[in-house]
């Protein structure tokens, strides 16, 4: 540890007030004023770069169709000018919104819970059993997170095409259950869960499966958290492979609904902002709402590796 | 003996267990990855195709041969890696400055954090498609205001211009997923401990020193992720460019996962489309490894 050598009464005084903070209080009120303008330039420079194009889906989406196009290039773009509903039930009438809205909650819940249930599982197992050809098994795992699904969706396509389940919801549900990389997180989570409730548990008589959803499950809840999020947002916006799967609107998930609306002649700008507003907003409310735990979970991935 | 036949019972009763645990995932793993993946390198040296009265042939290295001697293809991975070259050293300086912006403790700053947080949450099909609108050359939100910057002088036809498309798709790209990297920089600087940062501002390092000595050490294996995940992420670009441009004009924006789509569906050549996808994932294999290797260099040095 090559540290600076400072006595920790420095740092434990130091620590209490956070630097810039103190500064404020300490110096005069104008000068740091003064020197934060920079700063909160900045800052509110690029929250438009990210937040503007939100603006002008909403807006747009309220707007009557011919008005997108029409007052796109000015600020008008974000100003809701004339305000219709109209779009709304154009999404549903000529995109059959509420059809890819349902196959989407579909294949989502059904990834996502079986995606916890089975990879908690396989990394408890990993992290508390022993049993022959575990250091095997961890192996294959950490290298079979490398693989992409883009690797090998063409021949699961035709291995697909072969038992005729193309079109169908199991075909875009049971090969993402599975994950090498949320098996990781648990197995590595477990691991760090101190064991002795589980062993004391185990003394008491409690089998394995008794010990894992009383104990081990409860204790687990951020790494669960994790794991929905992460594949909430993986199944949710999947475009590829319901491109390889589906041939019409039956079973096909809503990414692929606005791909194809926004070719669907005569394209209708307004149906296509109120349509991205009515698939994002699932997503944005989730995050406002569990903030904290979204953004936990996402820095989690950074454990990869 | 007693102690020795209970930890038997208990390393039986551990085997049998896992087994119960292991079972499911492992079965799915193997159907839904391990064979497709086994499979995609065996139909590359093959003929196979998705329908086909004809029998399948082994063909030997002749899919690999034909995928690289294609132009279209080595343009569409010139494309990949230009994109990489551009975007990974500017989506990581951003999401950098972003991490330190909003890690700072002033009023307000989270409500930023949120903000350029928030693209992650649109699906990169809805996001290209708003980016399509306002691409529009003639009434599009982003020619409206460079003509107004540039007094009408610069008004690109942004998706159909074969010199600027590519950049039009980074753009998005890079207005998409810089939260992702934002937030695992955040986490990064969280674990830098304060104290290093107190005492040299005691010892009157200013910010770039600080930042120069123990920002950026800190974040080394933040930074090893970020660049690796980034370029693979550059490898794996179709989302935006199948919504956007479907790979034009004149093949500009098309990429390697494009190239697989068109020759392995539309085309229905599956194992030409599969030895585009063993190319493609070599290049994932070695950007992974470059990651560990690095990794592990740094736990050597320590």
């Amino acid at each position: 540890m090559n540290r600076l050598m400072v006595t920790g009464e420095e740092v434990r005084s130091a620590r209490k007030i956070p630097s810039t903070l103190s500064q404020l209080r300490s110096k005069s009120l104008w000068t740091n004023a003064l020197r934060l303008i920079p700063i909160y330039s900045l800052m509110i420079l690029l929250a438009f770069f990210f937040v503007l194009p939100f603006v002008f889906m909403v807006v747009g989406s309220l707007k009557p169709s011919a008005k997108v196009l029409a007052e796109g290039n000015s600020w008008q773009a974000f100003i809701p000018t004339e305000i219709t509903f109209e779009n709304y039930g154009e999404a549903f009438r000529r995109a059959s919104f509420g059809q890819l809205f349902i196959n989407s909650v579909i294949i989502t819940s059904l990834t996502v819970t079986g995606g916890m249930i089975v990879n908690s599982l396989f990394g408890y197992a990993l992290a508390r059993f022993v049993f022959p050809g575990k250091r095997f098994l961890i192996g294959t795992i950490v290298a079979l997170i490398i693989i992409p699904l883009e690797a090998y969706a063409i021949p699961m396509l035709f291995m697909m095409a072969q038992i005729n389940w193309t079109d169908t919801y199991q075909s875009q549900i049971l090969p993402f259950i599975a994950n090498p990389f949320y098996i990781y997180l648990f197995y590595t989570f477990f691991l760090n869960l101190p064991k002795d409730l589980e062993e004391a548990a185990e003394i008491d008589g409690a089998g394995a499966w008794t010990t894992f959803l009383r104990i081990a499950v409860p204790l687990s809840q951020p790494a669960y958290a994790t794991v929905a999020i992460l594949s909430f947002l993986a199944s949710w916006n999947q475009l590829l492979w319901p491109i390889l799967m589906t041939r019409g609107p039956g079973v096909r998930p809503l990414p692929l609904g606005i791909a194809e609306f926004q070719t669907q002649q005569p394209i209708n700008w307004g149906a296509i902002m109120a349509f991205a507003t009515m698939m994002t907003l699932p997503t944005l409310l989730v995050f406002l709402i569990f903030q904290n735990a979204f953004i936990r979970g996402i820095a989690r991935s950074g454990l990869k590796g | 003996m007693a102690l020795l036949a209970k930890s038997r019972s208990y390393r039986n009763r551990h085997q049998r267990d896992a087994w119960g645990f292991l079972i499911v995932g492992a079965v799915l793993l193997l159907v839904f990855l391990v064979v497709p993946f086994l499979l995609a390198v065996g139909m590359s040296f093959t003929s196979q195709r998705l329908l086909s009265p004809l029998p399948t042939r082994f063909l030997g290295t002749e899919n690999y041969e034909r995928t690289l001697g294609d132009p279209d293809f080595i343009q569409a991975l010139g494309n990949n890696v230009r994109f990489a070259l551009l975007v990974v050293p500017l989506q990581t300086g951003l999401a950098l400055l972003l991490a330190i912006l909003v890690n700072q403790s002033l009023p307000g700053v989270k409500l930023f954090r949120v903000i350029y947080f928030m693209p992650l949450t649109m699906a990169m099909a809805a996001a290209a498609t708003i980016w399509k609108l306002l691409y529009v050359p003639d009434t599009g939100f982003i020619n409206g205001v460079l003509g107004w910057l540039t007094a009408g002088a610069v008004q690109p036809n942004w998706l159909r211009d074969q010199s600027v498309a590519l950049l039009a798709v980074m753009i998005v790209g890079i207005w998409q997923s810089t939260g992702f990297q934002m937030v695992i920089f955040l986490a990064g600087l969280q674990d830098i401990p304060v104290d290093l940062y107190e005492a040299s501002g005691i010892d009157g390092a200013g910010k770039w020193k600080q930042f120069r000595y123990i920002t950026l050490p800190g974040l080394r294996n933040t930074l090893i992720f970020i660049i690796t995940v980034t370029t693979i992420f550059a490898f794996r670009l179709f989302d935006t460019v199948y919504i956007m441009t479907k790979g034009g004009p004149l093949g500009s924006t098309d990429t390697m996962l494009l190239r697989m789509f068109t020759v392995g569906f539309n085309q229905l050549q599956i194992g030409r489309g599969s030895a585009v996808a063993v190319i493609f994932f070599l290049f994932v294999l070695v950007i992974s490894l470059a990651q560990r290797f690095w990794l592990r260099q740094e736990g050597e040095r320590a």
